[in-house]
């Protein structure tokens, strides 16, 4: 965190100061590592076994906070008899589909409930092979089932109606012993041999978390997104999450998972996304042949318990914000204009689709895949087979120049002359030269003003792209294509101002906040309306706008109000600084300790008090039972904190909307130097993989390939360099790529301090300098040690300094979730430079050929299933 | 204007012939809370306009500044010590006890005497210090006394400042620096180092480096209140047995009468590249100029007596 998070990391120095203890959990020694009071080296990509020992020790030990599992959590749910674990099947759960690859949730219910059909429906028409593909690029079904747990956003997926529950924990079907039973085995001698954590700093650690929680403490975890960068990354942060919530860690202050998201604005931007499966608010994206209206698409969360029940409202307000007076009860409030999911669209499935010219055009703003993403040969492949591609950015990125300067340029794999891709360069105004809001990782909207004009042609993206679309409604508005009708209906009218024409950004964030009936700017979500009275660009930030002030621009400094800072910013949903606040409280409503109280029922004015916006309905007490068949928020019992959810409770079992399974379980990196030590089942039976030569996998276990690598950032530089590998201030700083080994791999392949080094996995090999350095440990699995080689990945060829990038050595293998890769892989290492031009080629094709790397399927690397 | 040379000074402004004058104004930089992220370094440049210092890979950690100079005012030093090696079982030479760092309470411990802010690490612990250090801005500052323009001054705040616009580059401040700050920049041949960002100081505001910090590692103020804040923070890491911290540059009594700019340090401050006891190079310039006055004439005495003895 001190390493990506600097700025944010002072406030972990300023509870440290307080005496907090700091436990840093990392595969490198970091400037985390050097403050913090414990560091634990973990083998890159073993953390499930990690937290899930974690788990198993407060189960095993009696030491979960039973006061607020029992009636926060599903521990008490009753699972259908059905379920088989993962125990059971040596590495599986019941349900999966081998042929697919996926699973089918029906046997991971709730006794005696539906499987609810959004995530269970089948859509035979759509139905492809094993992880192929159908000729539109995508294999719907599998989408379908994979992304359920991202479009059901904060929301959850609904399950149908309350489980039975054994309060006693008892029984051999509650979830509570299903949990202890498949963590059974995640022992510290089972930790040791699968992360390298030696027995006693395990202990170390659980003793410190364990003593940490409770009445009176509390622990927070967090993690930046190289966390999520994993085949099993989502379950991960399951592992997290159950963890916290059995030490009654969630809804609490001081307490929770912090997802450090990167910079700027990845928080904004799934809010009001750019991914392809999700609409503003997590609302998810419909899909063609299950969406046909409105109401099949509401179907599955509208009349449900919890707040997710009034998804109609989110739904219509949101039209009525696209498409204004066209949008009308009567056409469905042009429901149909919106676009539909045919596939997977994701990232990694388009570059696929670019390379078999399936896909011909390509928007990047702000992102350099060339060097940020994974297998960057295949993003360039991808990008050199376009019709036209637009870059948006700061500077000259590789992303842009790759056609003449990139890798395959120089071995021959490319030839700039045979390249028909049209490249536009827009230069981009920076944060400074625009005004805007930036999401933060606690969810909280901070108003940047215009510092200056952006110079020269540099615009922002508002600009841009308000500009773009009135220059295509211009072209099309004597068209009398139906086609053309949502591009011409959109409510596209923002004042602009200045020497730029630039829009508004304070029009916008109100358009976002949502109007009512009487044109005035909403206060707060629960004011929108079904009936189309309403509108709404994003229902999680209504009420930024209250009041019609910009409350994301408010700057009361922290000495001026008491410690939840409510009038710093504004942070959605409602302006609420902790999230399930209700458990802040135990159920009868008093706080859980003097010391930690937060939120609490205040019987004499029959309402919840505090200083945040208590995160429940303000004046249900504690003892509030709901009617029967209830639905919506009026579903909700007293003791029911996570109102998102349908059941109302914490879900430390996922009957629904996990692809990977309703618990996390340890599966090996898809290129791993050892063999699975729970399980025969080696990978993650549904990881996505992405079939294509130019992504063959390591075999796992190869000696060819001994070594583990994993790339991360360093605080001198940013991403993938664009911003600062361009800039002199910051390229002095760290001025070279290079990597970082232990004295003992140094030793093992004759590598010296400060030299140049090659690295090579089956999809390239590039050279670095080589840091040899106490920071990079030797782990002891069992009877043998497990090496790393840590890679930097900021820089390309472009900038101050360059040099090859280590992105180009990542393999592409994603999680099933949520479509991200996994950073880790497996890697040989030797003294001095790589080859180059085409006998780089030979060079890797020799270690494919050694290794045994499958021809035929190159991308399944040597595993079981 | 009487200027003194050494020993303990009070008010080093006023005895620069300020009769009216603001408090000293100096950095205590405290090093156990840098996490070495170097935004100082740059908010010194991007203020400053100092310009790059090369692009070279030292191979020292993560220090590619190396030092202070003509283009670096600003300096975070790296420093990896290995308290116990990482392959202490692995029969190399040099290795401590393996199971290092576990602990009865099982709450992470400390590692063992003198070695307390090492980070327990696996089998073994480590320390990698940081520190941003800077022009000490001494109280008795031999640059300024031999400056032979009158280029380098004492401001009213009690700092030490080059004008570049009156420096001819002589360079004789650069070996009269007892820290090894002050430079030429070659490709200019003017001396320059760190001016406590002497135009924010006169608008009232802090300088950039330690407005960027965001753990306030560098502190700014007066320099008798950062010395009490510094006090109270090294009885504060006492208490918590963190015997290894200490100041350096505090103390009035040593032999650069206390620096402007000081630090909290974890380890002797040789390992930070610092000198251990510093002393204002100019400290004997009065008994030299004796000295040299005594040699001369001695000198003409033999001469005197030379030429009357051939006139014999």
């Amino acid at each position: 965190m001190a390493e990506a998070h600097p700025v944010g990391f002072q406030w972990v120095m300023e509870a440290k100061r307080r005496g907090a203890t700091i436990i840093h959990v990392d595969p490198r020694f970091t400037r985390t590592s050097a403050v913090a009071d414990l560091h634990v080296p973990i083998r890159a990509g073993s953390d499930i076994a990690f937290l899930g020992g974690l788990v198993n020790h407060v189960l095993s030990n009696d030491l979960d906070f039973r006061e607020y599992v029992v009636p926060y959590t599903n521990a008490a749910a009753i699972i259908d008899e059905r379920f088989l674990d993962t125990e059971d099947l040596d590495g599986f759960f019941s349900g999966f589909d081998t042929e697919r690859g996926h699973y089918d949730p029906e046997s991971w219910q709730y006794d005696g409930t539906e499987a609810a059909p959004a995530a269970g429906q089948r859509d035979p028409a759509q139905d492809t092979g094993p992880h192929g593909s159908s000729p539109d690029g995508g294999d719907s079904k599998d989408l379908h089932e994979s992304a359920a747990s991202e479009s059901h956003g904060s929301g959850g997926p609904p399950v149908e109606g309350k489980p039975p529950r054994d309060e006693t924990l008892q029984h051999p079907r509650c979830v509570y012993q299903i949990l202890k039973r498949h963590f059974a085995r995640y022992t510290p001698e089972m930790v040791q041999e699968v992360c390298g954590i030696a027995p006693e700093q395990f202990r170390q650690v659980a003793d410190a978390l364990t003593h940490n929680s409770g009445r009176e403490r509390t622990t927070a975890f967090c993690y930046a997104v190289g966390w999520t960068h994993h085949s099993v990354g989502s379950q991960m942060i399951r592992t997290a999450s159950i963890l916290q919530t059995l030490l009654g860690n969630i809804g609490r202050p001081g307490g929770g998972i912090m997802a450090l998201r990167g910079h700027a604005s990845i928080q904004g931007s799934t809010d009001i996304p750019t991914l392809f499966n999700i609409l503003p608010g997590y609302l998810p994206m419909p899909h063609a042949a299950q969406h046909q209206d409105l109401d099949s698409y509401v179907e599955g969360d509208a009349g449900k318990t919890g707040f997710w029940g009034n998804m109609r409202a989110y739904a219509v307000s949101l039209l009525k914000s696209y498409w204004g007076d066209a949008a009308t009860a009567g056409n469905d409030f042009c429901f149909d204009y919106l676009p539909r999911l045919t596939g997977d669209h994701s990232t990694y499935n388009t570059v696929k689709g670019q390379i078999e010219g399936r896909s011909k055009g390509y928007f990047l703003v702000g992102e350099n895949p060339a060097v940020g993403s994974a297998n960057g040969k295949m993003q360039r492949l991808g990008m050199a087979n376009l019709d036209w591609l637009v870059v948006r950015d700061l500077q000259m990125i590789e992303s842009a120049t790759f056609w003449k300067d990139g890798p395959e340029i120089a071995t021959g794999e490319l030839v700039t002359e045979e390249i028909g891709t049209e490249v536009f360069f827009m230069p981009a105004a920076s944060h400074v030269e625009k005004a805007g809001s930036f999401t933060q990782t606690q969810r909280m909207l901070q108003w940047r003003d215009k510092a200056v004009e952006p110079p020269g042609d540099a615009r922002s993206e508002l600009q841009f792209y308000y500009e773009l679309g009135q220059r295509i409604r211009e072209k099309l508005k004597d068209s009398t294509d139906e086609m053309d009708r949502p591009l011409l209906d959109l409510t596209w009218d923002y004042p602009t101002e200045g020497p730029l024409h630039e829009p508004d950004g304070h029009a916008v964030l109100r358009e976002i906040n949502g109007t009512g009936p009487d044109g005035r700017a909403l206060s707060a979500y629960t004011q929108l309306e079904d009936d189309g009275s309403t509108s709404c660009g994003c229902w999680i930030y209504c009420g930024v706008y209250a009041d019609e002030v910009n409350q994301a621009r408010r700057r009361k400094p922290h000495w001026e109000q008491d410690y939840v800072a409510s009038e710093w910013g504004w942070v959605w949903p409602a302006n609420r600084r902790i999230l399930y606040n209700r458990a802040s409280a135990a159920p009868d409503g008093t706080p859980w300790s003097e010391r930690k109280r937060y939120m609490w029922w205040d019987a004499e004015q029959h309402t919840w008090a505090g200083s945040d916006v208590v995160d429940f309905i303000a004046d249900r007490p504690p003892d509030h039972v709901p009617d029967e068949g209830a639905t919506g928020p009026d579903a909700i019992g007293g003791q029911d904190p996570f109102i998102m959810q349908t059941d109302g409770k914490a879900w430390l079992y996922a009957p629904l909307g996990v692809a990977d399974g309703p618990l996390p379980t340890h599966y090996e990196p898809p290129e791993s130097p050892i063999h699975n030590p729970l399980y025969r089942q080696q990978n993650n039976p549904s990881r996505r993989k992405l079939d294509h030569p130019a992504n063959p996998i390591n075999p796992s276990y190869s000696e060819v390939f001994p070594y583990v690598f994993t790339t991360y950032r360093l605080t001198e530089h940013h991403t993938a360099g664009a911003m600062s590998r361009t800039l002199p201030y910051l390229t002095e700083l760290q001025p070279e790529p290079f990597c970082e080994v232990s004295r003992r791999l140094a030793e093992e392949r004759g590598l010296t301090h400060g030299d140049w080094v090659t690295i090579v996995t089956a999809r390239t090999a590039i050279e670095a300098r080589v840091l040899v350095t106490d920071r990079m440990r030797s782990l002891r699995l069992g009877d043998r040690f497990v090496e790393h080689v840590g890679l930097p990945y900021h820089w390309g060829p472009n900038g101050l300094t360059t040099g090859d990038s280590p992105n180009d050595l990542v393999n592409v293998t994603m999680d099933p979730n949520v479509y991200i890769q996994d950073k880790v892989g497996t890697c040989d290492i030797r003294p001095g430079r790589r080859p180059r031009g085409p006998a780089l080629t030979s060079y890797v094709e020799d270690y494919r050929r050694r290794a045994g790397v499958d021809t035929a399927d190159p991308t399944n690397g040597r595993t079981e299933g | 204007m009487t200027h003194s040379l050494h020993g303990r000074l009070d008010d080093v402004t006023g005895d620069a012939g300020y009769a009216d004058h603001p408090k000293r104004k100096g950095f205590f930089t405290d090093t156990s809370v840098c996490i070495g992220c170097k935004a100082c370094e740059v908010a010194c440049k991007e203020w400053n306009q100092v310009p790059d210092d090369g692009f070279e890979l030292t191979g020292m950690s993560y220090d590619n500044t190396q030092a202070l100079g003509a283009s670096t005012w600003r300096h975070v030093a790296f420093v990896e010590k290995p308290v116990h090696p990482t392959t202490a079982d692995l029969g190399l030479p040099g290795m401590g006890p393996p199971g290092f760092g576990t602990h009865e309470s099982g709450l992470p411990q400390a590692a063992p005497a003198g070695e307390d802010q090492a980070t327990a690490s696996g089998d073994g612990a480590l320390r990698w210090l940081m520190s941003s250090d800077v022009c000490k801005h001494c109280t008795h500052a031999a640059c300024l006394d031999v400056c032979p323009t009158g280029s380098l001054f004492r401001t009213e705040f009690g700092t030490v400042v080059v004008q570049p616009d009156i420096c001819n580059g002589c360079g004789y401040c650069v070996p009269a620096c007892p820290y090894g700050v002050i430079d030429l920049r070659k490709e200019d041949g003017r001396a320059f180092k760190c001016t406590l960002c002497y135009d924010r100081l006169k608008e009232g505001q802090t300088p950039a480096c330690a407005q960027a910090c965001p753990t306030e590692s560098i502190q700014f103020g007066d320099v008798d209140e950062l010395r009490q804040r510094a006090d109270a923070r090294l009885a504060e890491l006492h208490d918590r047995g963190v015997d290894v911290a200490r100041l350096y540059g505090r103390d009035p009594e040593d032999g650069v009468g206390g620096d402007g700019a000081f630090f909290l340090l974890l380890d002797e401050p040789e390992v930070y590249g610092l000198p251990p006891d510093p002393v204002v190079t100019t400290r004997d310039i009065g008994s030299i100029w004796k000295h040299v006055g005594a040699a001369a004439a001695t000198l003409v005495g033999i001469g005197v007596v030379s030429f009357a003895g051939r006139r014999r």
